[in-house]
């Protein structure tokens, strides 16, 4: 039954997607440790983890569109599970410094022993361990998804009202991790980190593998994601899109079907979490930001919500653009960032995936006058992809 | 030389002691003051006694400022001519004034000055004479001040002068706080007789609050021990008041900070009623409205100072004007292409926050500006335990007047009634012929012009800044998601109980864990009330 799910969910995108991550995963590594310096095809160092930190994102965007794409769940709060995997990872980080931290302290962080901590706080056991830990990235904030979505959906917040409350759920956390006495380094979140898995975090084959294994996991989170939306789950999910009350009368169970989604989203979220920190070497409260969670949202809205490679386009294009003109002009990136969520919205709400299809038909039309209904299945956008609000 | 000193002194002492200084508008004139002002500087520290003495037997109240400013030992004489003078900045820099007249001295530099020495002994002798030519001062609020100053510091050596002040005093209010003083002092002199210390506790007593208490509490140590009993007891009073004026306290602040929250939220309120937008640039006509007042300031301080108090009467109505204006053209330019995409609504709104925020920051710059009170609205007033500050209250003032005058344009114009009719049903609104368009664009332009207003308000009670309105966007969204939408009342009882309940909440656990607990509190309410405190009910709802 796997393999037939699994079979479904290689649909040819998925594969193609797929395909082009793996062979990302071995090109970058390779041009960067195997080519000379000055090559022209060298990957520099420093472009190494950011090019992983983009892919973190594109996988953050992924575990937003399923919920949102695809489920209807405009979620504002899903920058808050990217960030707890991110502080789950770095409580690893900050164990393997051990004493090479500024108080040499084998057991306690710097913070702790600043703040005059005698004893490791009990939610910080075992973080040493690094299965543990990734145990944490995955459990934390799926545990956290269920209890907030089974309370929301069980009494039918929707709309609107469900992105306040994910919204007030990331902004109580903002604050929480801003306490000292929260135990996670309060304003400087974690941070100084030396090794992973025994290898130091900036040596540039630690640094490629991180890249390796970060555009692995946006493989399997496709492959995970393309397998869920293919499946009749996946359609019971857009029909609670498009027609929640109906489905409710159809006798589906909706606030399941939600939760389902929700959770695997937050499990997505925190994984990429876990992969961002490594690589950007801190995580602090600031993660927890509700501006960045509706920035999450324009990276999926970018690239096409309610496709699986849409998040992906968009969640790289707009943060390398916003990397370039950070750089170039850092007082107008604001500007192009509002402008990005107004535009898209009004004009392309299927995103660049969208306009494609839309031009691909177009051309198609024209070319072969009779056969338009299969050049759209071609184009692979279905009329029931496109988000109405609940009727 | 020394005849006279010594005549100076007796006329010090008989004044002092008999407190002789007549209450009549005592006033000498400029050269015989200025002789009497000079004499502050030769001889030793004795002598320089003795003039004091006479300075303050003049009852000359000019003669008061020279006399702290020797106090402070910023008091300089010229050396070649001897003359005594003030300088402008402390440490004997700056312009040079004569202290009688106060006119600038320009012949004099202030390398020749030196400075009028002083020590313990005679900066007791100037306190006590301070302390006799205020006190004894014909102007009313000059002896409150002076009685205030001893009440503060309760310092035994005024016990005598105080005793001659009160006799001499026909103001109640005023002789009430120097006996307050008076048995302040007692409570600091452990060998005061009993029976004044019988007295003194509660007079101290009447004075409530924290400084009654600290002073009981000290003299609790020097008492003697027939009049501890009653102390203790009065400390105990003391403490239930006190108990009882926090509560007042949290609920006064609580209401402040509520009537905020209901400026900032009421008309995120109802343009959300009206059509089911949440406008995340809420926050940015907020802070639209706090820098028109900015803006009104800085024209009314270049132009015309005098308006200064009239700036946010000037201002009220150009920040409704302005935020109301940029409300229309958001609906008009954005929203109504999103009908019936709530969630896109509020992407593009959020998107538009953005944009403002940084346009705003583009032409104001990043730095934070001070919006100035008009006097009206600086300072406070004491209500029983309570210090009130005007501009809290008059925010408090105006968010009802906002409330009400809502209220009445809903309940009594033709726009309200459209806008409820719109907010029950909009599609049969539509078919009674309301054209619901309008509706929507004029609902949009209310709510952003009462974000301008609240955005005046907020102007008085802290900075400006581009990012102003982000403080607040979301503590709106929580009065608005608990009191429901589409009523009114569900707004004003959602923001009164947040700012209470935050208040209430803030002394166990502090300002962010109070915030936090409010903000899970409002989440799990959400589950037993998914639309609000004050739900609307029907079939349309369910859209």
């Amino acid at each position: 039954m796997i393999t037939q799910a699994l079979f479904r969910a290689l649909d040819k995108k998925a594969i193609w997607i797929v395909a082009i991550l793996l062979a990302v995963a071995i090109a970058v590594p390779l041009s960067n440790l195997m080519l000379p310096d000055g090559h022209p095809l060298r990957l520099p160092n420093y472009a190494v983890p950011l090019f992983g930190k983009y892919l973190t994102f594109a996988m953050l965007a992924l575990a937003l569109d399923l919920v949102w794409g695809y489920c209807g769940i405009l979620s504002l709060g899903h920058g808050a599970f990217f960030a707890i995997g991110g502080y789950a990872m770095g409580m690893y980080l900050m164990r393997q410094i051990g004493t090479r931290g500024v108080y040499a302290n084998p057991v306690l962080p710097d913070f702790m022993v600043f703040l005059n901590w005698k004893e490791l706080p009990w939610y910080w056991y075992g973080m040493d361990n690094f299965w543990i830990a990734m145990l944490m990235v995955v459990l934390v904030p799926g545990l956290l998804a269920f209890v907030f979505g089974f309370l929301a959906f069980r009494s039918r917040v929707t709309g609107v009202y469900l992105s306040i409350i994910t919204q007030a759920m990331t902004y109580a956390l903002l604050l929480a991790f801003f306490r000292n006495d929260m135990g996670f380094g309060g304003n400087n979140g974690l941070t100084d980190f030396k090794d992973i898995l025994g290898q130091s975090i900036s040596a540039p084959t630690t640094r490629a593998a991180l890249f390796a294994a970060s555009a692995i996991a946006l493989a399997l989170a496709v492959l995970a994601c393309s397998m869920i939306v293919n499946s009749k789950l996946g359609k019971v999910m857009v029909a609670v899109r498009d027609a929640e009350s109906r489905t409710r009368f159809l006798g589906y169970r909706v606030e399941y079907v939600k939760l389902f989604a929700f959770v695997v989203s937050a499990v997505i979220a925190g994984i990429a979490g876990a992969l961002y920190v490594p690589q950007v070497g801190i995580i602090n409260p600031s993660e927890f930001d509700p501006a960045n969670s509706i920035e999450v949202v324009i990276w999926t809205a970018v690239g096409g919500r309610g496709t699986i490679v849409g998040p992906i386009i968009g969640g790289i294009l707009v943060n390398v653009g916003k990397s370039y003109f950070t750089g170039a002009f850092p007082e107008y990136w604001l500007f192009a960032l509002g402008a990005l969520f107004v535009v898209v919205t009004l004009f392309m709400p299927k995103g660049i995936v969208g306009l494609i299809g839309q031009y691909r038909r177009a051309t198609t039309k024209r070319e072969q006058h009779d056969r338009t209904a299969s050049a759209e299945a071609e184009a692979g956008i279905e009329p029931t992809n496109q988000p109405k609000p609940a009727e | 030389m020394n005849a006279i000193n010594l005549f100076r002194t007796i006329a010090l002492f008989l004044a002092l002691m008999l407190g002789a200084t007549p209450a009549a508008q005592a006033q000498v004139a400029d050269a015989e003051l200025t002789v009497l002002v000079d004499a502050l500087a030769p001889g030793n520290f004795k002598d320089r006694e003795a003039a004091i003495g006479t300075l303050a037997a003049t009852g000359d109240q000019r003669a008061v400022p020279v006399l702290e400013v020797l106090l402070e030992g910023e008091l300089y004489v010229d050396e070649a001519s001897g003359k005594v003078v003030m300088t402008a900045e402390p440490g004997g820099k700056g312009a040079i004034t004569d202290p009688v007249t106060g006119a600038e001295l320009p012949a004099l530099t202030t390398a020749g000055l030196d400075k009028v020495k002083v020590n313990n002994g005679l900066r007791r002798v100037l306190r006590t004479a301070i302390g006799q030519m205020t006190l004894l001062s014909p102007d009313a609020d000059v002896r409150l001040l002076a009685a205030q100053s001893i009440l503060r510091d309760a310092d035994p050596a005024q016990s005598k002068l105080l005793d001659s002040a009160i006799a001499a005093e026909t103001d109640a209010a005023i002789r009430r706080v120097m006996e307050q003083a008076r048995a302040a002092i007692v409570l600091r002199s452990p060998d005061a007789a009993l029976a004044d210390w019988q007295a003194a506790v509660p007079v101290v007593q009447a004075i409530g609050g924290r400084d009654a208490i600290n002073a009981l509490t000290t003299a609790l140590n020097t008492a003697p021990a027939e009049v501890k009993p009653l102390i203790e007891t009065a400390l105990q009073g003391l403490s239930r008041d006190r108990a009882v004026w926090d509560v007042a306290q949290n609920i006064w602040f609580g209401i402040s900070l509520g009537s905020v929250l209901l400026l900032a939220a009421i008309g995120l309120a109802i343009t959300f009623g009206v059509m089911g937008v949440i406008n995340m640039a809420h926050g940015e006509m907020v802070m639209l409205g706090a820098y028109t007042t900015f803006v009104v300031q800085e024209v009314i301080r270049q132009n015309a100072p005098g308006l200064f108090d009239w700036s946010l009467a000037i201002a009220l109505p150009l920040a409704f004007a302005v935020t109301a204006l940029v409300g229309v053209a958001i609906e008009r330019g954005i929203i109504r292409f999103l009908y019936g995409r709530p969630l896109e609504t509020l992407l593009a709104t959020w998107g538009l926050s953005l944009i403002i925020q940084q346009a705003v920051q583009r032409i104001f710059t990043a730095n934070i500006r001070e919006v100035g009170n008009p006097t009206w609205m600086s300072g406070s007033f004491d209500l029983g335990g309570l210090a009130i500050t005007w501009n809290r209250f008059y925010i408090v003032i105006f968010a009802m007047m906002v409330f009400v005058a809502l209220l009445l344009v809903l309940k009594y114009t033709a726009i309200g009634l459209h806008m409820r009719a719109v907010t029950q049903n909009r599609r049969m609104a539509s078919a009674m012929g309301i054209r619901t368009p309008l509706v929507d664009a004029m609902t949009f332009g209310l709510g952003s012009g009462i974000a301008g207003l609240a955005g005046v308000a907020l102007s008085q009670i802290g900075n400006v800044s581009p990012n102003l309105g982000q403080g607040y966007i979301i503590d709106s969204f929580m009065v608005v998601v608990f009191g429901g939408v589409g009523n009114l009342w569900g707004t004003l009882v959602g923001a009164l109980t947040l700012g209470v309940a935050n208040k209430f909440i803030e002394p166990y656990f502090g300002a962010v864990l109070g915030k936090i607990i409010i903000l899970v509190l409002i989440i799990l309410f959400i589950q037993r009330r998914p639309r609000g405190l004050f739900a609307l009910k029907g079939r349309s709802i369910e859209a």
